[in-house]
């Protein structure tokens, strides 16, 4: 089955993208990475504290992986393109996920400001994949505004609380012709599969696996559960039905002799 | 011990601090004892990249910004 997810210049294969924040040390990221299949890698930019120790961040991750820096700390378009070029002119390659918040709480992405990031910088040919609040009006402009795909979150960052805004997401599937890749609030594998079985075209997930008891393991359960949903998905789905349908043959029964009849419709399984 | 006029005023991270005349920006990645592939150098708004630290002269009242990737969701 030749089934890639094309996003910018690159053709992917894994549909898991990983973040690699809470890591209780980085040197699980390389094979929490290849545990999950993930080709997608994000970071984020931050200011140097000479107090801590320091590691790159990016020796971390796997050369073959698009490294995609996000602009977290940003809390309005001008600071997100100014992060986004830091990075690229760093090296860092041309994606980026946008993240536009002010909302310290629920960490809720502003989805105005982000619009207006993504214009600036897709014109300026990079990758964007904007991190939003599943709003149909404002994924439409996204689409105008030049992203590359639209990343609804599924419930607060960080919350493992998974698809809470499963209705708003499915009509991003139905109406948006981008990609569309679920970011945030996705606890559990089985969450991540519903998500791809939906026809998300991917999910990112972070928490939910850097803070397992054993982050490698659930890396690797993700990586079957988002490749799981995506062969539903492309299988099909059967319809969902009110009433039973029975599954075998309504004919021929075997029935004892004082067994009143019974309308083959009311039994079978 | 330099006399005040040696003494160039700069802003990193936005924490006022002070380096000898005539410093690069290697000369700050290296007073900080930072590893020079681990970050990233903004100098008033524009990134100086690592090839540039030694040609790159501060001036009184530069603006600077260390940065490096961590981990990120």
């Amino acid at each position: 089955m030749n089934d890639v997810l094309k996003i910018g210049d690159r053709e992917l294969t894994g549909r898991l993208f990983l973040g690699t924040g809470k890591f209780s040390s980085n040197r699980l990221i390389p094979d929490a990475v290849k545990a999950s299949g993930a080709q997608v890698v994000t970071v984020a930019l931050r200011r140097v504290d000479p107090e801590f120790a320091e590691e790159n961040i990016a020796a971390f991750v796997p050369k073959d992986c698009v490294l995609m820096p996000n602009t977290s700390g940003a809390r309005n378009a001008q600071e997100a393109v100014r992060i986004a070029r830091l990075a690229r002119a760093a090296g860092c390659g041309n994606w980026v996920k946008i993240e536009v918040i002010t909302d310290n709480r629920y960490l809720l992405p502003d989805n105005y400001e982000t619009v207006k990031a993504t214009e600036i910088l897709a014109a300026e040919g990079f990758v964007v994949l904007p991190y939003m609040s599943p709003d149909l009006m404002v994924a439409k402009k996204l689409v105008d505004a030049g992203a590359a795909a639209v990343m609804p979150l599924g419930a607060p960052i960080g919350s493992n609380r998974g698809l809470r805004t499963k209705e708003l997401i499915r009509i991003l599937v139905e109406e948006i012709p981008l990609p569309v890749i679920v970011d945030a609030g996705i606890g559990r594998p089985s969450e991540a599969a519903e998500a791809m079985e939906m026809g998300a075209a991917a999910v990112l997930v972070n928490t939910a696996i850097a803070t397992a008891a054993d982050p490698v393991v659930m890396a690797a359960a993700f990586g079957m559960a988002v490749r799981a949903g995506r062969m539903a998905c492309l299988a099909g789905l059967g319809e969902v039905r009110d009433v039973a349908s029975a599954s075998s043959p309504l004919t021929g029964f075997l029935r004892s002799a004082a067994s009143p009849a019974s309308s083959p419709e009311s039994t079978g399984r | 011990m330099a006399c005040w006029e040696d003494i160039l005023k700069i802003t990193v991270n936005d924490r006022e601090e002070t380096v000898a005349e005539d410093s690069t920006v290697a000369d700050l990645i290296e007073g900080k004892g930072l590893h020079p592939g681990t970050v990233l150098v903004e100098h008033n708004g524009t990134i100086v990249l690592q090839g540039r630290w030694g040609t790159t002269f501060l001036k009184d009242e530069d603006r600077l910004e260390i940065l490096r990737f961590v981990g990120g969701g």
